[in-house]
């Protein structure tokens, strides 16, 4: 069957890597990572109601050095998304497509994922709760 | 034998034959998550310590647990919709698509459903 041959998505080899497709890329790759999270998400959410034992467990699990890696990479997936998204939605709307405006847009949700990030974080380390 | 015409059988069906819907729902569930999430995360933020007794206390309370059984409920039907749609654009194979795309149906009411037992044990245990 010749179809089969045909090239097919994804060709990225064929692109040059600019701010437009990176942070598609990055949103579906956060987007994905996200649905993991919700794995995550929902192993707590279960331990917590299986009582104070489990609830520890998994509490210690998620201090551990991966496990806080884990969840600095949810963060940042999460806010990044957040905002992309919010991006996307106004797109949908017919809002920001002037080029100037995609890329003023599409840096925004960057640095303000990145900055919003570590805030969390700080906030987190200064109250203690890590 | 249709009835119906050429024409009549193809508008409005692409290569996927119901694109509108699959993008309405992923945008709609993605507005619903904008306040579901962002309360989650300034929740989780603002509680004074992230232990056993605090976190069961906070989602004890009515309020919590609802909006805790929707963020659950609207992150698992959003996020299944966009895997799919990573599955539909990346695995090319018919079978390993079609396996895919039914494992992650599953794997996600199984989630999204333990999620909100979960919740539901914690808000409504005496």
């Amino acid at each position: 069957m010749s179809a089969r041959t045909r090239p097919l998505s994804p060709h990225l080899g064929v692109y040059r890597w600019q701010i437009g497709n990176t942070l598609s890329i990055l949103h579906r790759i956060t987007g994905v990572a996200l649905g993991v999270g919700l794995l995550a998400l929902s192993f707590w959410l279960v331990s917590l109601a299986g009582g104070e034992e489990s609830y520890r467990t998994t509490a210690r699990l998620f201090a551990s050095p991966i496990g806080l890696v884990c969840l600095f990479g949810w963060t940042f997936s999460f806010l990044y998304h957040l905002f992309n998204g919010i991006r996307h939605l106004c797109w949908d709307v017919g809002l920001g497509f002037e080029r100037t405006a995609r890329h003023a847009s599409g840096w925004f949700a960057v640095l303000a994922a990145l900055c919003a990030t570590l805030a969390t974080w700080a906030l987190l380390w200064q109250g203690g709760r890590l | 034998m249709s009835l119906r015409s050429p024409l009549g059988r193809v508008l409005g069906a692409g290569s996927a034959k119901d694109g509108t819907g699959h993008w309405w729902a992923q945008r709609v569930s993605a507005v619903a998550l904008i306040p579901l999430t962002l309360w989650f995360f300034w929740s989780l933020l603002l509680l004074p310590a992230l232990d056993y007794t605090t976190v069961h206390t906070w989602l004890s309370v009515p309020l919590s647990a609802f909006l805790a059984v929707l963020l659950v409920a609207v992150t698992a039907y959003h996020s299944y919709l966009g895997t799919n749609v990573v599955v539909e654009d990346y695995v090319h194979a018919h079978a390993a698509k079609l396996f895919l795309m039914l494992l992650l149906r599953f794997l996600y009411v199984l989630c999204g459903g333990a999620g909100i037992f979960a919740i539901l044990r914690i808000a409504l245990s005496p």
